[in-house]
């Protein structure tokens, strides 16, 4: 306990107002002071509470007195963190796979009994990842497709093929531009959602009585979420399309005094179903990669809220950067096909 | 009167309306908390107890009447009140509400760090202190608050609570969720910390073991006002309906003792 360095003879309280426990505290730790001579009858009968205070004070500080933090030495410290980080890389890869292959499962038993899909949330779904998103993927396609319009027109008058800017424009927005900015949105705004969603229900424990029910949280939340994406990235594909050349059409018309019906016909012509049917194609691989992925990163949470919010920063820039993959893997694939 | 501490009351409510759109949940409810007590306060499910401890901590403006707080308006937004309250009042909110991003130690530690200009170790050593006080071992103060159970959390909220040394306590459902052992050392240790501190508490609960235990009057909350405010004892014998199913009901304490079993 408390040395006694300093010879105490009195105590001088007329001056004390109101004292806390960390004043208490305070006094405690200089030493000489202790609960004893504090409750002795001098101290005990002018002040009362400062006598109470210091039994409690000091018999939490006695506990205290012994603890010690262990922390490792700094040259270590890096090793540490490092060896933990790789065995975090690890874990997560097998999670992610065992993830995906429970979502694989899930689809393969939905196959089999179609019954098991729920209605009610994927219709909602739907509505919420692909109607409301409409409006922005139509203007951000179509600012796109006008923007490549007035580059190709301006760069390729030099070589007198300015009229060429219309199949610049339908051959970049088809196959290109309108599947990966539609894809970019969704995963800014449903890969987010997604995680943000059921990472909030896992903390709040709605998942552990959703099993508890002898519900299959894979087909009470994935599944709706996977069905949802794939119903509605074609479709906002599609009309992201349409924004992209509506966009070039607006700016070709007065830039190069091209009228729509001539730039229609030579889309048609010119560009044709092949360009549409390729960035077609790679619309529900997206809509999977996103939708996996959100719902991989919410199930992932656990715990505090820095932790929802790693996951979501982590779904988005994931699904992101798997879509972009995912588009250099099929301009791959179409090029040895000469597709 | 005011709320001052000269003559002993602490929070002085007068003629509180609340409301959300059209459905009135206090209407003219006067409230008097006096120093030093230990207030209990029960009502119904959606009798408004929530409403207004939100509404006595100024996290709801009051739709009508007045409140003072130790001779303070209680809201959060008026001029210089942050300042006349500031480490003044203290809450346990139900679940807790613990920085889920800080071990319990930099929790507790939290309130000090804003308001006081102490060194991080004696911080440090103050936080370990409260948490020790509220009966928590020390080894608790490097662990995050998802890896703490219910009953611990509302421990390390109490001391993050109690760390500033306020006046005045907040309990929103102490007991709630704590088995009768650890509800009882719960309510040892509310009495023990406010004969220690001085404090005043007020405490919203269910708990009728920890009604009797602890409180020194009991607030009733019916009819979007208080209907009555006394001792345990006294209410009792009230002969309102709810009071009285209240205390007296098939699950009152008295039930033990009184129940005839039917011949």
């Amino acid at each position: 306990m408390a040395s006694r360095r300093v010879p105490l003879t009195g105590l001088e309280l007329e001056g004390l107002g109101r004292i806390d426990t960390a004043g208490v505290f305070a006094m405690l730790d200089m030493g000489g002071l202790t609960p004893q001579l504090l409750a002795s009858p001098p101290i005990a009968s002018a002040r009362p509470d400062l006598s109470e205070m210091a039994a409690l004070v000091s018999a939490a500080r006695q506990k205290i007195a012994t603890a010690h933090k262990v922390r490792p030495a700094p040259q270590f410290d890096l090793l540490m963190r490092i060896g933990e980080r790789v065995e975090q890389t690890a874990t997560d890869a097998f999670l992610n796979l065992a993830f995906y292959g429970e979502m694989l499962a899930a689809v393969g038993r939905l196959i089999v009994r179609p019954t098991r899909l729920r209605p009610a949330p994927t219709v909602s779904l739907i509505e919420r990842v692909g109607l409301d998103a409409m409006p922005i993927i139509a203007a951000g396609n179509f600012f796109v497709g006008a923007t490549i319009a007035f580059l190709g027109a301006n760069l390729l008058a030099q070589f007198g093929a300015s009229v060429f800017a219309v199949e610049l424009v339908g051959v970049s927005v088809l196959r290109e531009f309108a599947v990966l900015i539609s894809a970019i949105i969704l995963a800014g705004r449903s890969a987010s959602s997604f995680t943000a969603e059921i990472g909030a229900m896992k903390m709040n424990q709605e998942v552990d009585a959703m099993l508890v029910m002898g519900v299959d949280p894979f087909d009470g939340l994935v599944i709706p979420r996977l069905i949802a994406m794939l119903a509605a990235t074609p479709l906002l594909t599609a009309v992201g399309m349409a924004a992209g050349l509506a966009g070039g059409l607006v700016v070709i018309w007065p830039v190069l005094d091209l009228s729509p019906q001539f730039f229609l016909t030579r889309v048609v012509q010119n560009v044709g179903l092949r360009h549409f049917w390729i960035g077609m194609s790679k619309a529900p691989v997206m809509a999977i990669a996103v939708a996996a992925i959100g719902c991989r990163h919410g199930f992932a949470v656990g715990g505090d809220v820095e932790k929802l919010g790693r996951h979501v920063t982590a779904s988005v820039v994931q699904s992101l950067f798997a879509i972009i993959v995912i588009d250099a893997v099929f301009a791959l694939m179409f090029l040895e096909l000469n597709l | 009167m005011s709320a001052s501490p000269e003559n002993g009351v602490v929070i002085l409510v007068k003629g509180l309306v609340s409301a959300f759109g059209d459905n009135l949940v206090h209407d003219g409810l006067d409230l008097e908390v006096r120093r030093g007590e230990i207030l209990g306060v029960v009502g119904g499910s959606g009798s408004g107890k929530s409403v207004l401890l939100n509404t006595l901590l100024g996290l709801k403006e009051p739709d009508g009447g007045t409140i003072q707080i130790l001779n303070a308006p209680a809201s959060l937004d008026g001029p210089g009140r942050r300042d006349a309250l500031k480490g003044r009042i203290g809450v346990l909110f139900q679940g807790g509400a613990l920085f889920s991003s800080l071990c319990v130690r930099d929790n507790v530690g939290a309130p000090l760090r804003e308001h006081t200009r102490l060194s991080a170790l004696m911080i440090d050593r103050l936080s370990d202190m409260k948490t020790a006080m509220t009966g928590l071992g020390t080894e608790v103060g490097d662990m995050a608050p998802s890896d703490l159970s219910g009953g611990m959390r509302k421990r390390a909220s109490l001391a993050r609570a109690l760390a500033l040394d306020p006046e005045l306590l907040f309990l929103d459902e102490p007991t709630a969720g704590l088995d009768p052992i650890g509800a009882d050392g719960f309510d040892q240790l509310i009495l023990g910390l406010r004969d220690a501190l001085g404090l005043t508490v007020v405490m919203v609960t269910h708990d009728l073991d920890s009604l009797y235990a602890t409180t020194d009057r009991v607030a009733v909350l019916a009819d979007r006002k208080i209907v009555a405010i006394a001792p345990v004892a006294e209410l009792e014998r009230s002969t309102q309906p709810w009071i009285h199913t209240y205390f007296l009901g098939p699950r009152s304490r008295a039930a033990g003792h009184f129940a005839q079993p039917k011949a």
